[in-house]
């Protein structure tokens, strides 16, 4: 087939069109979402204490923490899933989720004593939120990843690792209500480590699921 | 662009045409000389891909460097197999095959076998509009399908054709 073919058989397939990328990750996204939280109620379920911690500082701050990684990861992975689109900006603001942990752990050290530290770092949940981010992570993961293949992301590796970031970070946020270890101390030590996991995952499926 | 996001067959098929030598000399760049048939292939893949893909673009955006990068990734991605084939022959002491051939028989030959990999209703449809140069209507009358029809066909052997192409050849 000369190329002058094939662009015939293109030309008669003007047509068919299909949605932009966001349109189809961000619903699939928080479909993903929607599991994840349902699943989160039906097994562990939320803290007790929900409506007081919210009068606290660290419990909202948490969340702070979370989405200064949920936010910026999304937005990376709507980038990384055109051709040519700008990447830089969001890859940058990622560092908002370190910068906003070392806050959070500046002002806990400044304010528990130091013989505090330690037990906040180790907390009572650390297994378990070592076991539930990853789990309530396999639902957004799965629904990132069959979104991109829509999308037309140019390195698969790494965008399938940012969709498990975000995906991580989702996971992060709906575990946060559940979690009763608010300290930045725990949250920064233990939230990373747990997002981890999906993170890989992604990479390595997103090499082979995401090729085009 | 736009008028041929909107459907417009002619619009688009100028598109393609002013396109594919802009895409020619990105992967010929990146490929070295040397690899005429080769080279064609990838072009095909990009045009494909970008056909594909084209809901990837965003309405506005300049279109240069999206193209670019589609052609980068097929042609990364050709280089990759290339490699891979290679590496092949040479653990299994394959001799090369004889280069007596020409490119332009090379290309034809590979293309009829990546056509052959699709099923039959679909090799028709698509040596009808494309080798043949029949409109969509003339091809479901020839075959006594709707047009919806030819134009579901098409487009799934369009995606078939993609993935052929990038299984590789071999």
């Amino acid at each position: 087939m000369r190329t002058g073919d094939l662009i015939e058989a293109l030309a008669a397939d003007a047509k068919t069109r299909r949605t932009p990328p966001a349109a189809v990750m961000l619903p699939a996204l928080a479909a993903g979402a929607v599991v994840a939280g349902a699943a989160l109620l039906a097994t562990i379920g939320i803290r007790a204490d929900v409506a007081a911690a919210l009068a606290t500082t660290r419990f909202p701050y948490k969340f702070v923490v979370v989405l200064g990684l949920a936010i910026p990861s999304i937005v990376l992975l709507l980038r990384l899933a055109r051709p040519a689109a700008p990447a830089r900006g969001p890859a940058l603001a990622l560092l908002a989720f370190p910068a906003l942990a070392a806050a959070g752990i500046v002002a806990e050290l400044f304010a528990v004593p130091s013989q505090a530290w330690a037990p906040r770092l180790i907390g009572n949940n650390a297994a378990i939120c070592m076991t539930v981010i990853p789990l309530l992570a396999v639902a957004p993961l799965t629904a990132l990843l069959l979104g991109l293949r829509q999308g037309a992301p140019t390195r698969p590796a790494l965008t399938g690792a940012v969709a498990g970031l975000a995906a991580g970070a989702v996971a992060a946020f709906l575990y946060g209500w559940h979690c009763s270890d608010d300290s930045p101390l725990f949250v920064a030590t233990w939230y990373p480590l747990a997002i981890c996991l999906p993170t890989a995952v992604g990479a390595a499926a997103g090499s082979r699921l995401l090729r085009w | 662009m736009t008028a041929a996001l909107d459907g417009d067959a002619a619009a688009y098929r100028a598109l393609l045409q002013d396109i594919a030598p802009a895409v020619r000399a990105t992967v010929r760049r990146v490929f070295g000389t040397g690899y005429g048939a080769e080279i064609e292939d990838v072009v095909q893949e990009t045009l494909l891909a970008i056909h594909l893909k084209r809901h990837t673009w965003r309405m506005g955006e300049p279109l240069g460097p999206w193209i670019g990068a589609i052609a980068r990734h097929k042609v990364i991605d050709a280089m990759r197999r290339r490699g891979r084939r290679l590496e092949v022959a040479l653990d299994g002491l394959v001799e090369e095959p004889e280069a007596e051939t020409s490119e332009r028989d090379e290309d034809r030959r590979d293309a009829q076998r990546l056509i052959a990999g699709l099923n039959p209703r679909q090799q028709d449809i698509v040596r009808s509009i494309s080798l043949d140069g029949r409109t969509v209507r003339e091809t479901a009358q020839r075959l006594e399908m709707t047009e919806v029809a030819v134009r579901v066909t098409l487009h799934r052997a369009l995606k078939a054709l993609a993935a052929l192409y990038r299984k590789g050849r071999e």
